[in-house]
Order: C-alpha cells, then structure tokens, then sequence
C-alpha cells in the first residue's frame, strides 16, 4: 500500500471515530461508596461483584397520609429532594424548576418525584397537601414525604448525601443543600444537580433520557 | 450664525435627541438609576420566589405581573417589602396566602429602588418612587 493510500485510511477512520462520538451514549456515573462481594456462579467458579451504595428501605407518610416506602418507586426512577414548605429562600426555586421536569415527564410513568420535608413540626401530611395542590402537582407521580427528624435526617446525609439542619440562630428555619438527586430503578444515585442553578438543571434535564435509555430493552 | 455653528449645534441637537431616546420615554436619569440598583436587590432577594419575570409559583407565590393590584397598592407595598405579608390576597384572580417574610433590614434608599424596579418592570409602568414617598408611606403602614 502506498502511503498516500495509507493516510487517507487513518483519515477516513479518524473521521469515523469523531462522527460515532457525536452520538449521545454516554453513560451516567453511580455515586456512593463501593463494597465488593464473592458470589458463586452456576459453574460453580466464584467472581468478585461491585456492590454499589443504595437508598435504603425507608417509610414515610405522603400528602394523603398513606405511607410510602421502597416500592411505591418500583420500577421508577425519581428525582428526591430536602425542602420545608414555609421556606423563604431556596425551595420556591427548586420547586418551580422540578415542576418544568414534572410537565415534561407527565404522561411517562418511569418518572417520579420526592420531596422530603425537613420541618417535621409544621410540616404535617395535610399541610403538604395543601401546598402540593397550590403547586398543582398533587397526584401520585410526585410524592410529598413526612417523617420523624431522625429518619428524615438520617436518609438525607446517609442515602442521598444532602446536608440538612436546623437553623440555631433562627427559630422555625432549617438550612439545607438544595440538591435535586437523580436515583435510578436500582435504588442508586446517578447524579446532584443544585436545584437552585440553571445550568444544573438543565444538565438534569439532559440526563434524564440518558437514564431512561438504560432500561429500553 | 456662521454655518460651521449651525451644523454644530445640528450634530448636538441629534446627539442629544438620541441619547434621551435611548433613555426611554419619560424617565429620568434618577429613576434609571433607581431601576438598576433595584433590579440587583430584587435578584438578591426576591427572585427565588417571585421568578426571574415575575411570574410567581404557580398558586403558592403571587406573580408580580398584576399591573392593577400593583397599582392600587402603591403605597403599601412599601410595607409589604418591610415588614412583610400575612393573610388573604387576591392577585390575578387567584387567592394567595402564604406568608411573605419581613426585610426590616432593608434602608429607605433599598426600598425606593426596589419598589421603582418592581413598579417599571414586567409590564408594570407607574414611574419614580423616591426616598421621600418611603418616609412618608412607611408612616402609614398598618403593622
């Protein structure tokens, strides 16, 4: 072969590779921490396995005052998040850009939302239910969660690794992370996007169909 | 008049026109002012709630496109920026009645500007509110 032969080739495939790549399959990454497991396959060799961070079992009373628990989001992904409904400063924001996702995603059942509140004082079923049907969303597809403080604190740093507290220095006030987290039909994180960012959003809004794209067959 | 002076006092004259034109109609350098500084405050401290175009949140938050209710409280609103909302409102034809948090931090000159950017923006077109009017309306706030 002639070398002019042979550099149109590595042009030709160059060119190839960079058209290929346009395509959208990339992947989303699983967050958490990683174990790993022995398991013994049929053959009876034995394979180490990756165990990936899950969110665990947990149950909470929704806006009906049913409870909720694991399996209300079988075969779901959702979008969880940390709020409190008389919160002044990053929550209406939040709220106003999942509710973009929430239309978007209205007919298609894979797709839910998770709003847990962090005021376990105020916060009671009926008055998230109020504020779920003032946002228009009161329907299954986005479930309003009330808990004790402790499971609901516990899940947020542990499971979905949001930071949430009590304000000191403010009576009736909580701070937290407005992190809108992306959980997959395996219970794992597939990413954080701040809830109070447009850009982030957007992202969120682009990684949706990624996810969905890995239960298509 | 040479005719160098009159081409002049042309050239000014249209300079002038559409620097003023520029400026939009009726508005002074004051209020222009007022309306930018204003629009910073309301990024600060309004816009996660009310909406970068004023459109509110959905029947939780009043949007602030209600150029009637804008009008026909215009000199209360300096009370709700300060000392904040509680109870029944209509606005848009909708009832809204969540709580609105006070600002009692906020200075006369806060005020004024705020209320100049809330009043001028989003299809609202009331004009120049001055720290005077704050003085004055702030008296009468019913808190």
């Amino acid at each position: 072969m002639k070398l002019s032969s042979i550099s149109s080739c590595l042009l030709f495939a160059a060119a190839l590779s960079i058209l290929t790549s346009c395509k959208d399959d990339r992947k989303l990454p699983i967050y958490g921490q990683r174990d790993t497991k022995s398991v013994t396959l049929a053959d009876g060799t034995t394979k180490v396995d990756t165990v990936y961070q899950t969110i665990p079992a947990f149950s909470f009373l929704n806006q009906d005052s049913v409870y909720i628990n694991n399996n209300t989001f079988k075969d779901k992904i959702y979008i969880a998040d940390f709020f409190f409904t008389s919160c002044p400063s990053i929550c209406p924001i939040m709220h106003r850009n999942m509710k973009k996702i929430y239309d978007d995603y209205k007919n298609d059942p894979q797709v839910s939302f998770l709003s847990h509140t962090i005021d376990f004082k105020y916060d009671r079923p009926y008055v998230l239910k109020k504020y779920a049907a003032k946002l228009g969303v009161d329907d299954k597809k986005w479930q309003f969660a009330y808990g004790s403080k402790e499971d609901v604190y516990k899940i947020a740093e542990n499971s979905y690794l949001v930071s949430v507290m009590e304000d000191s220095t403010q009576k009736g006030m909580y701070v937290h992370q407005g992190w809108l987290v992306l959980v997959d039909k395996d219970k794992r994180i597939r990413g954080s996007y701040d809830g109070t960012d447009e850009k982030a959003v957007e992202q969120l809004r682009k990684d949706i169909p990624v996810l969905l794209a890995e239960y298509k067959d | 008049m040479t005719r160098n002076q009159l081409l002049w006092s042309l050239v000014f004259g249209t300079l002038i026109s559409i620097i003023y034109a520029c400026r939009g109609e009726g508005t002074s350098l004051e209020q222009d002012m007022y309306y930018t500084n204003g629009r910073d405050l309301y990024v600060k401290h309004c816009q996660n709630c009310h909406g970068e175009k004023g459109e509110g949140l959905e029947d939780l938050i009043p949007p602030l496109t209600d150029t009637t209710y804008l009008k026909a409280n215009r000199k209360q609103l300096v009370c709700f920026l300060k000392y904040g909302m509680d109870g029944k409102i209509t606005v848009d034809g909708r009832e809204f009645v969540e709580k609105m948090p006070a600002h009692e931090e906020f200075t006369d000159i806060d005020l004024a500007q705020l209320i100049v950017y809330i009043t001028n923006s989003n299809g609202n077109k009331q004009g120049m509110y001055s720290t005077k009017d704050v003085a004055i309306d702030l008296q009468n706030c019913k808190h």
